[in-house]
């Protein structure tokens, strides 16, 4: 079980689930879950436009979700069409340009599953060292913007009247959040992405007092599925990114309802 | 709508009656300054005079849509403020322009340098996601440390609640908390915007007399938003009455008097300011409402 493939698969897998879960904390906070999937799914375009340029594929990710977040945020000053038909609209419209593009680039050789599930297995030397590059500045990026994220989360207006810069904390944020998105593509593919995000803290939720529990039980239980579901997916013969994602979802199935038999009156 | 809202005209409330009386608020006998001390020798007049905030002919269109047009409104050091006005008059389109909140397209607002300014917003619609005690969100306020923070929750009467989940509170403590935030920062300004909507009667009274102390107490000033005539008016220095633009403004009376005030809000309108007195003497309609004796208003048929 120390086959170096296995080694950087977790290793990747775990720092990407520590870097997200502070993030993926506020994604639940913010009600972004949309959002993010909306920007994941444009990362396929990234793909097919790193693969035809024969570019780095993290890179041109990174460029196409800072494009697409940075659109999103501009078109969401429109109010004829609601921003969550305009966030399934971008989702279904990048999946279906980075399908096409993927597909002409590749042509009948073309591994779509690869990624839109990711492949964890496949992490290079190259992969970690953008992974821990990207993360640190992540981390640092989310610690630096923890407390006027929080304000603004709690109340937008009281945070803005009491001197929080709204406006720059949630451009920062999307921008954040567009780089964490372009380094779990590689990991978890472009459907499994904000499952990385979400799913541990709202697994966290029922067990936490404060916010920074929540982030820290958020991490703890994303890294912990990082490990079991390589486990798993090891032993079962089954795919890396799905079996780490099951393995989340448990994580929120085993918090979430003893906390609901606490609660019943 | 809000259900809440109270017509004026089957309020008549007399002018000045029992204004001096001191009210009791959490076992503390307070000073409630009435409307009718801003005159020569009042307390009005030992206060530090000064801008806090004013804004000079603000306008504000949205969607082709005038919301605001050349308002000014300011507010001195220790005095408190009343801005009234109907459902959609621009009120907190008006107050996030003087918090900074929003940019007006036309007009400027001035602060003192360095103002402190504590805020309570009109609506609080709780995330239940965030868990977060009530010490740690008062604490998202400012500086303030954990002592300031145990103060103003003492202050407005809810230091019990200090560790409590905020998701757990009800609508009035809730409400005392975020008042509570609002006075950890130090504030020399407080902005209050309809503070007491999902406040019972009684509650409502005790905020307006828990404000007029700490006002007396620490001489900060007040902007306070409502909808709500009588209840209001009585501790205002000054009454700002606003319909997209500012109608009329002056002290209570004269505001009471004006003919703009009187088209905007009825004729009986006047009649209504005065001050808050819990006499019991109301009914209840079928939702509950408080309703004064004898109303016979439209929607408020007694059913016997």
């Amino acid at each position: 079980m120390t086959e170096p493939f296995l080694m950087r698969a977790l290793l990747g897998g775990m720092g990407l689930a520590l870097v997200a879960a502070p993030l993926g904390c506020f994604v639940v906070w913010r009600r972004m879950a949309y959002f993010g999937e909306a920007v994941a799914q444009s990362g396929l375009i990234g793909i097919a436009v790193g693969l035809a340029l024969a570019v780095n594929l993290t890179t041109s990710v990174l460029i196409v979700t800072l494009l697409v977040s940075g659109s999103l945020v501009l078109l969401g000053r429109q109010n004829l069409v609601p921003f969550d038909t305009l966030l399934g609209l971008v989702a279904h419209a990048a999946l279906a340009v980075g399908v096409i593009t993927a597909s002409l680039v590749q042509g009948p050789q073309l591994d779509l599953m690869t990624f839109l599930f990711g492949d964890i297995f496949a992490i290079s030397r190259g992969d970690l060292r953008w992974i821990l590059i990207g993360g640190i500045v992540a981390l640092g990026l989310e610690i630096w913007l923890w407390r006027p994220l929080l304000a603004i989360s709690v109340h937008e207006d009281l945070a803005a009247a009491e001197g929080t810069r709204a406006g720059h904390t949630k451009l920062a944020f999307v921008l954040l959040l567009a780089l964490v998105v372009a380094i779990a593509i590689k990991i978890v593919g472009v459907l499994l992405t904000v499952a990385f995000l979400i799913m541990p803290a709202a697994a966290a939720r029922p067990l936490s007092e404060t916010p920074e529990q929540m982030a820290v039980f958020a991490a703890i239980f994303g890294m912990l599925s990082v490990a079991l579901g390589l486990f798993l997916s090891v032993s079962l013969d089954t795919p890396g990114g799905p079996s780490i994602v099951l393995m989340l979802a448990a994580f929120f199935v085993a918090a979430i309802f003893p906390s609901m038999l606490r609660h019943r009156r | 709508m809000d259900g809440r809202e109270r017509q004026p005209q089957q309020t008549p409330m007399p002018i000045g009656q029992n204004s001096h009386e001191p009210r009791a608020w959490n076992g503390v006998v307070s000073y409630a300054a009435p409307g009718a001390s801003v005159g020569p020798g009042s307390l009005a007049d030992r206060r530090p005079s000064g801008e806090l905030i004013g804004a000079r002919g603000i306008g504000v269109i949205r969607a082709g849509r005038s919301l605001l047009q050349d308002v000014d409104i300011e507010v001195k050091a220790g005095e408190i403020v009343t801005l009234i006005g109907p459902n959609g008059a621009g009120k907190t389109t008006l107050v996030r322009v003087l918090l900074g909140i929003l940019v007006p397209d036309r007009g400027h607002v001035r602060r003192r340098p360095g103002l402190g300014v504590g805020y309570v917003p009109q609506r609080f619609d709780l995330d239940r996601s965030i868990p977060l005690t009530v010490a740690r969100f008062v604490a998202l306020g400012g500086q303030a440390g954990g002592e300031a923070i145990e103060q103003a929750l003492t202050e407005v009467g809810a230091r019990s609640l200090l560790e409590r989940q905020l998701s757990e509170l009800s609508g009035g403590e809730l409400q005392r908390v975020v008042l509570a935030r609002a006075l950890a920062r130090a504030p020399e300004l407080l902005v209050l915007d309809e503070p007491v909507r999902g406040v019972d009667y009684a509650g409502e009274a005790e905020l307006y007399t828990l404000i007029g102390r700490l006002r007396s107490e620490r001489g900060f000033g007040v902007l306070l938003v409502s909808h709500d005539l009588h209840i209001v008016m009585a501790q205002s220095d000054r009454v700002v009455c606003l319909n997209h633009h500012v109608c009329c403004s002056g002290v209570p009376h004269s505001v009471a008097q004006h003919p703009e005030y009187s088209r905007l809000f009825g004729p009986n309108a006047s009649r209504a300011i005065g001050l808050y007195q819990h006499h019991h003497d109301h009914s209840h309609d079928l939702t509950g409402l408080p309703r004064p004796p004898g109303s016979t208003g439209p929607g408020t048929q007694e059913l016997e």
